[in-house]
């Protein structure tokens, strides 16, 4: 089922880490195997923020295979020794979990594809997100275990998506998690409710022009999809209609980038969605519920209908 | 083909793909048959004084404790009953078979007044998917915009959203009237069998898509027609009736009726002229 959450304050900032986590909760019941956050903070803008994994959270259902934490390290040493390589510099290191690291970097270069293939040739280590206002964080469990597990009611900023899940089609880890980073552009993530029919055609063509998928997660196609068009000179929006002929099945979905949240029903509007849209906030979900979390007073809400994409602006 | 000649005229039947089962079952017997009107009893009713009034606030309930209050409330008479902060919950005011006016003060999630036969409600704020799904008889007021699955296989009774709706409104609705005072979206009347759905502004793509029967009236743009939707003719007493509903519903009462479009099913469906059992109720 899964439960998708979107919030963009336009003019301001706010805690959106503790309010998406408010909507998330409220979400629960469409599944709690993993909850994810897409936290677009507020920063300097100068450094780029690499969440990466170098493992998986192999407890609480996971279905991953444990490893050895000294594994972690070794994988570690030598991201240090590729970013190292490739003239990144290292500003701040975090290291929230045993798999689970924060860095921000100083890197010159724009075009991020080659240094996320570098990074990920290593086994076992996937880039989270990467970006320069952006933070994917995701794990097992529900949206206040990973909240409180990150700290991530502190976190102040303009926008965010976040996912609850219930694993149908891949497996319980933080790989198949949501939200997806919009591989390999800064700043871009989705989160995603539905099932995609052709993901495979899909995922082929894109795999040959360069693009990388991580899991078997139908959900992240939608990043890498929209960031192939965004890539080839599209605007957000343009690549969010093209989807929409380019993507079959039901869906609904929300994509962010580092001053915009945009949302997409497929054409048979068979994914919910709840909106509500004022002149300073506009808040989504699955559910009235979820909005009603961090707007408890009596709201004027409305269901986007079929086939609509809508794209706001902080 | 099976040789028809040769068979008997019940295999004969079947071989052509109908029956010929007649409906003689308990609960016809029990709920249609006349000579039992005097002992009829629904299960789960209370008679209920409207001039009896309360309030109940649901902030800190759960749909089921919340439900359960408005049964304990029923049972003690009272026949109006307000509900405050209903804030978005879903399932709540289901299965409730008796008259009674209800008023949400608030919104409502999915599936609200769900199963019903009989109550007047009227909901001050929106309502999530699949509200009033299998509504028997009764009247719905929703005052802002409803979600996908609006009066999904309503059965009677009238539902009325004065804002704009979501996919599917109406989807395999056997009865009863669903008014709309905006737009609604994709699929709307998709299957239904009988009854009437009013929309007064615009309408997504696939109206009416394989419906089997029943009328579809629509004052704005079609997006497109669905498989054996067709047009037809709107005529006096079309015009007549809408007037008297929207009249009825609140809604659009000065709205020009004689422009508005009429949709209907195309194909005349086999064996599709029995009566729905609310109907021979009705009947009786």
């Amino acid at each position: 089922m899964c439960g998708i959450a979107g919030l963009i304050h336009r003019g301001k900032s706010s805690k959106v880490g503790y309010e998406l986590q408010g909507m998330l909760q409220a979400l629960k019941h469409r599944g709690e195997d993993s909850t994810g956050y897409a936290l677009y903070g507020d920063t300097d803008g100068k450094n780029f923020i690499m969440r990466f994994k170098v493992g998986e959270n192999v407890g609480e259902g996971s279905s991953s295979v444990a490893e050895d934490v000294s594994v972690y390290d070794e994988r570690k040493k030598i991201v240090d020794s590729y970013l190292s390589d490739m003239g990144a510099k290292i500003v701040k290191e975090e290291r929230i979990l045993p798999y689970s690291l924060r860095y921000e970097i100083q890197y010159e270069k724009k075009d991020l594809l080659e240094f996320s293939q570098k990074i990920e040739s290593i086994p076992g280590v996937e880039i989270l997100s990467m970006g320069k206002s952006l933070e994917v964080i995701k794990d097992l469990g529900n949206a206040k275990i990973v909240c409180d597990r990150y700290n991530l009611d502190k976190v102040v900023g303009t926008h965010a998506i976040g996912h609850a899940r219930m694993a149908t089609e891949s497996g319980v880890d933080i790989k198949s998690a949501h939200p997806f980073w919009g591989y390999p552009f800064s700043d871009v993530s989705v989160v995603h409710n539905g099932q995609l029919t052709n993901y495979w055609n899909n995922r082929r063509a894109l795999e040959n022009k360069g693009m990388r998928f991580m899991s078997e997660c139908d959900s992240e196609l939608i990043a890498v999809y929209l960031a192939e068009k965004m890539r080839d000179g599209a605007s957000l929006e343009e690549g969010m209609k093209e989807s929409l002929s380019g993507l079959d099945g039901v869906f609904t979905y929300f994509v962010a980038t580092k001053d915009s949240l945009g949302m997409a029903k497929d054409t048979m509007a068979a994914k919910p969605l709840v909106l509500y849209e004022s002149d300073d906030l506009v808040a989504m979900g699955s559910e009235e519920i979820a909005i009603r979390s961090i707007l408890p007073q009596e709201i004027d809400t409305y269901d986007p209908f079929d086939g609509e994409v809508k794209v706001w602006q902080i | 083909m099976a040789n028809l000649k040769n068979v008997t005229k019940k295999t004969k039947a079947q071989a052509m793909g109908m029956h010929t089962e007649v409906l003689t079952g308990r609960t016809q017997q029990k709920f249609f048959n006349p000579d039992e009107a005097e002992n009829f009893y629904y299960f789960g009713t209370y008679d209920v004084d409207f001039n009896k009034r309360t309030d109940l606030d649901v902030k800190d309930m759960s749909a089921a404790e919340a439900n359960k209050e408005i049964d304990h409330l029923m049972s003690q008479g009272f026949g109006s009953i307000v509900i405050k902060n209903p804030q978005g919950k879903h399932s709540l005011g289901v299965g409730i078979l008796n008259k009674l006016n209800l008023i949400f003060e608030g919104s409502l999630g999915y599936f609200g007044i769900g199963s019903c036969d009989g109550p007047i409600v009227r909901i001050n704020g929106r309502v999530g998917w699949s509200c009033a799904e299998n509504l028997m008889a009764g009247k719905v007021v929703i005052e802002k915009n409803a979600g996908s699955c609006f009066g999904a296989a309503i059965r009677g009774g009238d539902l009325i959203c004065k804002g704009s709706v979501g996919a599917r409104t109406g989807i395999d609705m056997k009865g009863g009237t669903i008014i709309i005072g905006g737009d609604a979206g994709a699929f709307t009347g998709f299957m239904m069998q009988r009854g009437r759905i009013i929309i007064l502004g615009n309408v997504g793509i696939n109206l009416g898509d394989s419906m089997y029967d029943g009328t579809i009236f629509v004052g704005g743009e079609i997006g497109s027609y669905g498989s054996d939707a067709v047009d037809a003719e709107l005529t006096k007493s079309d015009q007549d009736w809408l007037k008297r509903k929207l009249k009825v519903a609140e809604i659009g009462e000065n709205f020009d009726v004689s422009k508005m479009k009429k949709i209907v099913a195309g194909k005349k469906l086999w064996n599709y002229d029995n009566l729905e059992p609310t109907e021979k109720k009705g009947a009786i």
